[in-house]
C-alpha cells in the first residue's frame, strides 16, 4: 500500500510502514551498541589467553561486567579539554566517530524478509539498492571524526596521529573499495541484501578468494586496528588522535573504534561469507537467520582479536607501500579478471 | 705503518635477496606460523598463579618471617638474650634487653634470658645472619611472607608475637618438588 502511493522510495526497497522503521532502528541500534562491550570482553579475554594470561576476571563472575565498570568509571571522570583545542569541533569529533559507526550498521543483513505476526519485516534496518557505497560514504565521513579529533585538540601529537589516520584511511579505501568490485559484478547488484541471496548456491569466498583476502588487510587498516594501528602507536605517538581525550568523550572513540570492527565484521559475512545462507543444504526455520550472521561475525571478531595478538606493527613506509604497490594492483587484477569471467 | 679503514672493513656474505613472489610466500608462511603459536597459547591455557587465592609454595630454606623457639620438653626458652644476633644483624634491627634469671623466675634455660626482644620488620631485610649466628638455634627463618601492615609501629615484633605459634599461611614445597 505504502509501495503504491510512493514509487520512488519503493525502488529504493523503502516500503515499510514508519512505524516498523522506528521500531527497527531502536532494535539495532540496541543490539549494536550492546555488541560492543562483549567484543570489548572477548578481546581483553581472548587477547589475555594467547599471551598466557587470564584477562580480567576480577569484575562480577568470569570478569563478565568489566566492561560495564569501565563505562563508568570513564563516565565519571571530569570533562576537561587543552586551551589550545577549538571547543566546538573538539566536542562533536568523537560524537561524529559514534554516529557514522552506528550508521552503517542500519544496512548490514540479518535476514531475508520475515513474517512477523503477519507483518513482513525485513531483518536489516534498510535495503538501499545502494547499499554497498552507503556503508563506504560513513567510512568516508568516519575519517573526520579521527581527523576533526586530532586536530582540534590542539596538540601535536594528536595532529601527528591524525594525519597518519588519513593517510592511511584513503590508501586503504582505495584498496578495500576494489576488492568488493569483484562480488558486486558477479552479485550484479549493490544492495546488500540481494548480495546474500546470490549466495545461497556458493559464497563469494569461494570465486572472489583473492578480493577476500585483500578486502581483510584493508579491514584492518581501516579499523586502525593492528597491525595497521599507527595511528595510535602508543610506543611512538602517547596516543594518537585521541592523545588530548578523557572520559566519556574517549569513551566514544573507543566504542567507534570497536563498533567499526564489528561493522567490518559484518560487511566481511555479508559479501563474502553467504550472510544468513547455511552450506550444504542445511535450511533452518527463519528465526535462526540472524544467529548465524552473527556467529559468522564473531569468526571474524575473533580473527581480528587473533591478528592483533600475533602481528607486530607496521613500519609506516611499509604500511603505504603494502596499500599502493601490492593490495591495490591485486584488487585491480582481481577486479579484471572477475569482468572478462563474468562478460563472458 | 698508517693503516687505512679500509683494511678493516669486512666483505659480510649474505644470502641471496628473496624476489618478490618468495618475498610474498615467506611473509604468508611466517604470517600463519605467528598464528599457530599465538593459538597453541590458548589450548596451553595460562599460567598466571591468582595469587591471594592460590600461592606458589615456598622452599624449605625460604626466608621468612622470624620465630623464636621453646625447648618442646620443658617449655623454657631456648633464648639466652647473648646478644649476638643483634650483633650480627646487618640492617641492624634486633633489639635485645637481658635479664637474669632467678630460681623463682625462670624463663630461659641459661643463667640469663631476653627480657625484650624485639625485630623491626620494616628495617629486616631477612639475611638469616641472626639465625646463623644464634649459638642456642634459638631464632630460625619461617616460611611466612605475608608482612605488609597500615603503620610502622605495628611491625615491630615482640617476643611474644615471634614466639606464639605462627599462622602458616604459606604452603611449603615437599621434597623433590
Amino acid at each position: 500500500m505504502t509501495a503504491a502511493l510512493n514509487p520512488v522510495l519503493a525502488q529504493i526497497g523503502y516500503s515499510e510502514p514508519i512505524w516498523i522503521m522506528i521500531i527497527k532502528a531502536i532494535v539495532i541500534f540496541a543490539i549494536g551498541l550492546n555488541l560492543i562491550p562483549v567484543v570489548l570482553m572477548a578481546e581483553r579475554k581472548i587477547m589475555g589467553r594467547m599471551q598466557g594470561r587470564y584477562g580480567p576476571n576480577r569484575v562480577g563472575p568470569y570478569g563478565a561486567i568489566q566492561p560495564i565498570a569501565d563505562i563508568f568509571k570513564l563516565l565519571n571522570k571530569e570533562q576537561f579539554r587543552p586551551t589550545t583545542s577549538i571547543g566546538l569541533l573538539y566536542a562533536v569529533a568523537p560524537a561524529l566517530s559514534m554516529i557514522t559507526a552506528i550508521a552503517t550498521l542500519a544496512i548490514i543483513p540479518f535476514g531475508p524478509v520475515v513474517d512477523i505476526w503477519g507483518t513482513p519485516v525485513g531483518l536489516y534496518g534498510i535495503d538501499v539498492s545502494i547499499g554497498i557505497l552507503y556503508a563506504f560514504s560513513f567510512g568516508a565521513v568516519a575519517f573526520y571524526g579521527l581527523m576533526l579529533g586530532g586536530w582540534a585538540s590542539g596538540s601535536k601529537y594528536s595532529f601527528l596521529g591524525s594525519m597518519r589516520a588519513a593517510a592511511q584511511l584513503i590508501s586503504y579505501e582505495v584498496a578495500q573499495g576494489m576488492a568488493i568490485v569483484g562480488v558486486i559484478m558477479t552479485a550484479g547488484t549493490l544492495s546488500l541484501v540481494s548480495i546474500v541471496e546470490h549466495q545461497a548456491g556458493m559464497w563469494y569466498i569461494v570465486p572472489q578468494i583473492v578480493g577476500f583476502i585483500v578486502f581483510m588487510v584493508a579491514s584492518f587498516a581501516e579499523t586502525n586496528r593492528a597491525p595497521f594501528d599507527l595511528t595510535e602507536a602508543d610506543a611512538e605517538l602517547v596516543g594518537g588522535y585521541n592523545t588530548e581525550y578523557g572520559g566519556g568523550r574517549f569513551a566514544s572513540y573507543y566504542f567507534a573504534e570497536y563498533l567499526n570492527v564489528i561493522i567490518v565484521s559484518a560487511l566481511a559475512t555479508t559479501l563474502f561469507l553467504g550472510g544468513w545462507n547455511l552450506p550444504f543444504g542445511i535450511d533452518p526455520p527463519q528465526w535462526v537467520d540472524p544467529f548465524v550472521v552473527l556467529a559468522k561475525m564473531f569468526i571474524f571478531i575473533f580473527f581480528f582479536i587473533w591478528i592483533r595478538a600475533t602481528l607486530p606493527r607496521l613500519r609506516y613506509d611499509q604500511l603505504m607501500s603494502l596499500g599502493w604497490k601490492i593490495l591495490l594492483p591485486i584488487a585491480t587484477l582481481n577486479t579484471l579478471v572477475t569482468a572478462i569471467v563474468v562478460v563472458s | 705503518m698508517a693503516s687505512s679503514p679500509a683494511d678493516d672493513v669486512v666483505e659480510v656474505q649474505r644470502g641471496p635477496r628473496p624476489g618478490p613472489a618468495s618475498g610474498a610466500y615467506r611473509a604468508f608462511g611466517e604470517t600463519l606460523r605467528g598464528l599457530k603459536t599465538t593459538f597453541a597459547r590458548i589450548v596451553e591455557g595460562p599460567v598466571t598463579i591468582q595469587y591471594p587465592e592460590e600461592k606458589v609454595p615456598v622452599y624449605p630454606r625460604f626466608r621468612g618471617r622470624h620465630k623464636l623457639h621453646r625447648f618442646e620438653d620443658t617449655g623454657l626458652e631456648k633464648c639466652v638474650g647473648c646478644s649476638l644476633c643483634a650483633a650480627a644483624c646487618p640492617a641492624d634491627c634486633i633489639r635485645v634487653v637481658a635479664a637474669e634469671n632467678t630460681p623463682e623466675h625462670r624463663v630461659s634455660a641459661g643463667e640469663r634470658y631476653a627480657a625484650v626482644y624485639e625485630i623491626n620488620m620494616s628495617r629486616c631485610i631477612f639475611c638469616g645472619y641472626c639465625e646463623v649466628a644464634c649459638p642456642f638455634d634459638a631464632i630460625t627463618m619461617g616460611h611466612d611472607y605475608e608482612l605488609s601492615d597500615y603503620n610502622r609501629g605495628d611491625l615491630i615484633f615482640t617476643k611474644e608475637m615471634l614466639l606464639a605459634e605462627s599462622l602458616e599461611r604459606t604452603p611449603l614445597r615437599s621434597e623433590g618438588e
